[in-house]
């Protein structure tokens, strides 16, 4: 135990000495988390809608207005034509342009079926999709409204009956993406940070050549490795807090869960990470081949974790292996803290596998370090 | 006195693949014996000396250091060992005075034990002003003496030199041996490789490797005889060129 003390404090010591790290560590984390939670969003704003408007009427006139008072639309060009439109929707002037044919008015007040054509640039299938959610939105409480003027101008015996849904949307009931995203990006910054830092640790000594001092010393080996890896367990812990602080005052992203359950799960995450950049450091001789070992590793984490894309609409495969993907539990675990106020009985499954990855994880990397050449 | 031995080594060998880089030596270190093993670049002085402080495992033969074996006993060798390698092997990042606290701290000496090393330490390598300052900072040959101390701190029964003078100037060289002299009066003992055949003189005995085998092992003074020639220089040469 002593012996584990006087590692921690000598890494402790080198850490905070190393003026270049230290900014590394703790600035551009916070940086990140500022940038990258107002940069990544799935709201569109300023889309750039176009029109056609052959009919021409006062009702025609009133969906135009809807979607100009609109905050999502830039303001409306008009065409004259089908085909000049679809040329700007071609040259990427607008992004999309809806087609009001003739006799709009007149089909809406004899009850006749007509249709607006909605037409998305497409290349971008996500934006494309909420655009289009946004033009028929606009499109459909409008053709309630003056349907119902309509009944009671013609006074018409007939009724609309349609079945309405009504959405609620729970846990994040504003659907702010930042709500959504903060913590999820929260969680890349800690797994990254303690990951290349983890992962060059030791590497680091082997390339100077402190290790090979290091392992003729009588020093076990769980006492060298949990002395080199406790403080990067403290770093991670520190950035969490800093990055719930941040989450809070910046983003005023609520808290709904256990502070408590949330820091009792992050300890045992950073310990499946810290493993992890033990292991790469075992298998590698320069700090150049850990990063690039770490960052191939932490690009598929990032990518298959449910933070930009949801994992339900994965094949079934790539489901199938984010179960290996750490940063998926944890996306999961903060999102149920922060956001749903998810208990311990809740998150008690995910924990147990994260616990059971750690202890694989750490045993792999405690196996495979050898005080021997 | 010199009568036990702490190093014992009989046909060790180590290949790397069909590699043969160490060829079946056999030799033995008294107690309080500086032991010159010297070779050649390549000839494979470090791999042998590797095979002995424990962190490369040998292909055959059998060796014991302080009493324990090199395949089984790697711990209990390490206890009793110091070592400095070629590269410079202490925190650059540390100062002075950290690098001999922590490197007691592993080896288990106790609060105590370290200030008083310490104080011992930096009194006798002159190094009391600059105890607080960076390692980093020091000119190589404080920075070798420095860790020839450190490789001494927990009293081993041996201490493993691996070419500890490369690229000191003559002054510190000399100030080095007589703390090698010092170290092998108090009875530890001194196993050394180095490439500066003046130091070899210095030497109780010498070993000369070639292409992985012992060639030659006496005092220096029996080696001059018996190849006719008045320097260690001439003897390493011959023995060498084949």
């Amino acid at each position: 135990m002593k012996i584990i003390l006087y590692i921690i404090k000598k890494e402790f010591k080198q850490i905070f000495r190393n003026k270049g790290m230290l900014p590394i560590i703790f600035i551009l984390p916070i940086l990140q988390l500022v940038i990258l939670s107002n940069a990544a969003t799935y709201e569109i704003k300023n889309i750039t809608f176009g029109y056609v408007d052959l009919d021409n009427t006062k009702t025609s006139r009133g969906l135009i207005e809807k979607f100009e008072a609109s905050n999502y639309f830039n303001i409306s060009n008009r065409f004259s034509s089908e085909k000049e439109a679809s040329n700007n929707l071609l040259k990427g002037a607008i992004d999309a342009y809806i087609y009001i044919p003739n006799y709009f008015e007149r089909d809406l007040q004899k009850h006749k079926i007509n249709s607006v054509g909605v037409y998305v640039d497409a290349i971008d299938g996500a934006a494309a999709g909420v655009i289009n959610v946004y033009i028929t939105q606009i499109i459909q409480n409008y053709s309630r409204t003056i349907t119902a003027d309509f009944i009671q101008v013609s006074d018409a015996v007939q009724k609309p009956n349609i079945v309405d849904s009504i959405p609620l949307f729970w846990y994040n009931q504003t659907l702010n993406y930042k709500t959504f995203m903060v913590p999820g990006i929260l969680v890349l910054l800690v797994t990254m940070i303690t990951l290349f830092l983890s992962g060059m640790n030791i590497v680091r000594e082997k390339e100077i050549g402190t290790l090979e001092q290091i392992n003729v010393t009588p020093i076990k080996k769980h006492q060298f490795i949990i002395g080199k890896l406790f403080p990067f367990w403290v770093i991670g812990m520190g950035l969490l807090t800093i990055g719930l602080i941040l989450a809070k005052i910046i983003f005023n992203v609520p808290f709904v869960g256990n502070l408590v359950l949330l820091y009792g799960y992050t300890s045992v995450y950073i310990l499946v990470v810290l493993g992890m950049g033990l292991f790469i450091s075992n298998f590698t001789d320069t700090q150049q081949q850990a990063m690039f070992i770490a960052w191939f590793f932490i690009v598929i984490f990032i990518l298959m974790s449910g933070l930009f894309t949801p994992i339900e609409s994965m094949p079934q495969w790539a489901q199938w292996l984010t179960e290996f993907n750490p940063i998926r539990y944890f996306v999961e675990i903060i999102r149920m803290l922060m956001l749903k106020g998810s208990g311990f009985m809740d998150i008690l499954p995910l924990a147990l596998k994260t616990l059971a990855y750690a202890v694989v994880m750490n045993a792999l990397a405690v196996w495979s370090y050898k005080k021997t050449i | 006195m010199k009568t036990q031995n702490v190093i014992q080594v009989e046909g060790l060998t180590k290949m790397f693949g069909d590699f043969t880089a160490v060829n079946a030596i056999t030799f033995e270190v008294k107690k309080g014996e500086i032991f010159g093993f010297l070779g050649a670049n390549g000839a494979g002085k470090t791999t042998a000396m590797k095979m002995l402080i424990g962190i490369s495992s040998p292909t055959s033969g059998l060796a014991k250091v302080a009493g324990f074996d090199v395949y089984k006993e790697t711990e209990s060798i390490k206890k009793n060992i110091g070592y400095m390698s070629q590269k410079f092997a202490l925190y650059d990042d540390l100062t002075v005075k950290e690098n001999i606290t922590f490197f007691g701290g592993i080896y288990g000496l106790s609060k105590k034990q370290i200030n008083q090393k310490r104080s011992e330490l930096v009194e006798e390598l002159g190094l009391v002003d600059v105890t607080n300052s960076l390692v980093s900072s020091l000119p190589l040959g404080w920075k070798q003496k420095l860790a020839f101390s450190v490789s001494l701190i927990h009293n081993p029964k041996i201490v493993f030199l691996d070419e500890p003078t490369g690229g000191v100037d003559p002054i510190t060289r000399r100030q080095f041996w007589e703390m090698i002299y010092n170290a092998a009066h108090k009875g530890t003992t001194i196993f050394v490789t180095t490439h500066y055949m003046d130091e070899a003189e210095y030497c109780d005995r010498v070993s000369i490797m070639v292409n992985g085998k012992i060639e030659a092992l006496d005092t220096p003074k029996k080696l001059k005889e018996q190849y006719k020639t008045d320097s260690m220089n001439d003897v390493f040469l011959k023995l060498a060129r084949g």
